[in-house]
C-alpha cells in the first residue's frame, strides 16, 4: 500500500468515526447527570431506611406505603386538576395571540418584534416573577384597592394571594409562552393559499378556523400541551410560593419527603411522577404526530 | 391591502392586554422597589428613594447577595460556554446518520420533559452515594445541562434542518479542508443562532432554581438566596433585588439581540 493510499484509509475511518466523537460530550453529559441519576432514583425507591440512612435491602414498602395511602390520590387529583385547567387557559390564551401574530400581523418586522415581546419574560427569574405578583394580589394590594374603592367589597378579599386562585394564575403567567412558541412556529408554516381556497369555496371565519387552521396547528398545540403539563405536574416552587402553605402536588409532596431526609420515599414518589407524566406524554403523541415538526 | 376588520381590533386589542398581564407586575416591582424608607410591600408609595438598593449590599439585612450574585453568573458563563460547545458538536454529529443517534435523540428529549425535580433528586443522591459533596461548581451544573442542552441541541438541529449544503459543496469544490469549509463558511452563517444559543444557555441557569436546590451544595446561588429571602424578609429589598436582576438579564438578552443584528448587517 503506497503512503497516500494508507493516509487516504486513514482519513475515511476518521470520518466515519467522527459523528460518535461529536456527540460523545452529549453522551457524557446525559449519562452522568440524566441517565445514571434516574437509575440511583429507580434503586433508591427500592431500598429501606432509618434515621442513620439508607438500608441496602430490597423492600417495596415504599411503594406500598404510598400507593395505599388516601393523601397520593388526593394529591394527584389535585394536581391533575391544576394541570388540565392552566391547560385550558394557556391553550386558549396562547392560541389566541398566536393567532393574532401569524395572520393578523402583516410585516415580518412587526412579527419578531411582537414575538420577541411575547419570550423575553422566559428569560428572567420565574422566582421573581411570581413575587411579583404581591403588590397587586396582597390583602392591600392594587386590586383589593380597586375593588374596595369602586364599592364591589366592604372588606379585602383573601383568597387572591395564597391560594389555589394564586397559583393558577402564575402558572398561567410563566407558561403561556410554552404555548404560544410552537403554535406560532406551525401556524407560519400553513400555506395561506389553503386559506384562500377554503374562503373563495365560501367558508367562513370559522369555518376556515375549525377546518383549516387548528387541524394544522395540532403538532405545535401538541409541543405546547406536552411544556404545559409535564411543567406544572413536576412543579413544587410555584404551589409552595404562591399557595402559601395552603395547598398542595405531587411535587411539593415529594420536595417535603425530601426535607424530611426521606429519600426512599421520595424515590418511590419521584417513579410514580416519572410514570404518569411519560404515560401523559404517551397519550399526547399517539392523538397527534409531532415528527414532522423535528 | 384589504382593509382591517373588526376581527384585527379585538385580536389586536387581547394582545396588548395579554402584553400588560406579561409585564405588568414586574413594573409595578420595579416603581415599589423605589419606595422611601417608610414603605412597604403595596401601593402607595411612601417617597421616593434609593434606600431599598443601598440596603442590598447590607448582608444582615439580605443574607449574601454579593456572594451569590458571583456565583450565579460565573456558573451560567460555565454553563452558556459548555452548551454551545457541546450543542454545536451534536449539532454536527446529527448531520449523518449514527450508530445510537435515535437513542442520543430521544435521551436530550427525555431531559426536556422530565421534571426538575426529579433530576435535582437523582443528581443528590447519586453524590450522596458516592460520598461526593455536591457543589454549585459541579453538581449544580450538571443539572443545568440537563436543562439547557436540549433547547441548545433541538435549535441546532433546526439550523442544520434548513441548512443550504450546496454552500459547503461549492467550497469543496474550490479546494476547501473540511476544516476551512467550517471555518470560513459554516460557522459564519450558523454564529447568529449560536448567540441565540448561549443566550438561552445562560439566562436559563442564571434563573434556575428547581434544579439547584438539591445539587448546589452549601452555597447558595441567586435564586436560592431569593427563595430564602421570601420567607423571612417583608420590605422592599425584596424588590430591589427583583429589579436588580431582572434588568441585569435584560440587559444581557439587548447585548445579545445587538450582537445578532449587528452581524446580520454584514
Amino acid at each position: 500500500m503506497s503512503p497516500s493510499q494508507n493516509s487516504d484509509a486513514r482519513r475515511i475511518s476518521l470520518r466515519a468515526f467522527a459523528p460518535h466523537l461529536l456527540a460523545l460530550p452529549l453522551w457524557a453529559v446525559l449519562g452522568v447527570f440524566l441517565a445514571v441519576p434516574i437509575l440511583m432514583i429507580v434503586m433508591v425507591s427500592f431500598l429501606d431506611y432509618d434515621d442513620a440512612g439508607l438500608i441496602y435491602t430490597f423492600v417495596l414498602d415504599n411503594y406500598r406505603d404510598q400507593l395505599g395511602s388516601a393523601v397520593l390520590w388526593r394529591t394527584y387529583f389535585h394536581t391533575i386538576q391544576f394541570a388540565v385547567l392552566v391547560w385550558a387557559l394557556t391553550l386558549s390564551i396562547g392560541f389566541t395571540v398566536a393567532y393574532f401574530l401569524a395572520f393578523h400581523v402583516r410585516t415580518q418586522l412587526w412579527q419578531m418584534v411582537l414575538f420577541q415581546l411575547c419570550a423575553i419574560p422566559f428569560l428572567t427569574s420565574n422566582i421573581i416573577r411570581m413575587i411579583s405578583w404581591i403588590p397587586t394580589l396582597g390583602r392591600n394590594g392594587l386590586l383589593n384597592q380597586a375593588l374596595a374603592a369602586s364599592g364591589v367589597i366592604d372588606k379585602p378579599l383573601e383568597w387572591l394571594l395564597f391560594s389555589d386562585f394564586a397559583i393558577v394564575l402564575a402558572f398561567v403567567h410563566l407558561y403561556t409562552l410554552f404555548m404560544v412558541v410552537p403554535i406560532f412556529n406551525t401556524m407560519m408554516r400553513i400555506d395561506r393559499s389553503l386559506i384562500e381556497a377554503a374562503r373563495d369555496a365560501g367558508a367562513g371565519f370559522w369555518d376556515v378556523l375549525r377546518n383549516v387552521i387548528i387541524p394544522l396547528s395540532l403538532p405545535g398545540i401538541a409541543i405546547g400541551t406536552i411544556f404545559v403539563v409535564t411543567l406544572v405536574m413536576g412543579d413544587f416552587v410555584t404551589v409552595r410560593m404562591m399557595g402559601g402553605g395552603q395547598s398542595a402536588s405531587v411535587g411539593l409532596m415529594m420536595s417535603n419527603s425530601i426535607g424530611l431526609l426521606q429519600y426512599p420515599t421520595a424515590a418511590a414518589q419521584a417513579m410514580v411522577l416519572l410514570i404518569t407524566v411519560l404515560l401523559m406524554v404517551a397519550a399526547i403523541l399517539r392523538v397527534v404526530d409531532i415528527r414532522k415538526e423535528l | 391591502m384589504e382593509k382591517r376588520g373588526l376581527a384585527f381590533y379585538l385580536l389586536a386589542a387581547f394582545f396588548a392586554l395579554f402584553v400588560v398581564f406579561l409585564y405588568g407586575p414586574t413594573i409595578t416591582i420595579a416603581l415599589l422597589s423605589f419606595q422611601g424608607p417608610r414603605g412597604n410591600l403595596t401601593f402607595p408609595m411612601r417617597g421616593l428613594s434609593l434606600h431599598w438598593f443601598e440596603n442590598l449590599f447590607d448582608e444582615q439585612m439580605v443574607g449574601d447577595f454579593a456572594g451569590s450574585f458571583g456565583r450565579s453568573i460565573t456558573l451560567a458563563l460555565i454553563v452558556m460556554l459548555l452548551t454551545v460547545a457541546i450543542s454545536l458538536l451534536a449539532g454536527l454529529a446529527f448531520r449523518r446518520k449514527f450508530r445510537g443517534a435515535t437513542v442520543l435523540f430521544y435521551l436530550t428529549v427525555a431531559s426536556l420533559i422530565i421534571p426538575s425535580i426529579l433530576i435535582s433528586l437523582g443528581i443528590g443522591l447519586l453524590f450522596a452515594v458516592m460520598g461526593l459533596q455536591p457543589t454549585w461548581w459541579g453538581s449544580a451544573l450538571g443539572a443545568h445541562l440537563t436543562w439547557t442542552l436540549p433547547f441548545g441541541v433541538l435549535i441546532m438541529f433546526a439550523v442544520f434542518n434548513r441548512f443550504d449544503r450546496s454552500l459547503e459543496e461549492a467550497a469543496r469544490d474550490l479546494g476547501a479542508s473540511p476544516f476551512q469549509t467550517f471555518r470560513h463558511v459554516v460557522l459564519p452563517l450558523i454564529t447568529p443562532s449560536l448567540i441565540g444559543v448561549g443566550l438561552f444557555g445562560f439566562s436559563l441557569s442564571y434563573d434556575e432554581f428547581a434544579r439547584s436546590s438539591m445539587t448546589a451544595g452549601s452555597d447558595n446561588t441567586l435564586p436560592l438566596e431569593i427563595y430564602g429571602m421570601t420567607t423571612n424578609v417583608t420590605t422592599p429589598v425584596l424588590y430591589a433585588l427583583g429589579t436588580m436582576t431582572t434588568m441585569f438579564s435584560l440587559a444581557v438578552i439587548f447585548v445579545c439581540v445587538t450582537l445578532v443584528v449587528v452581524l446580520r448587517r454584514k
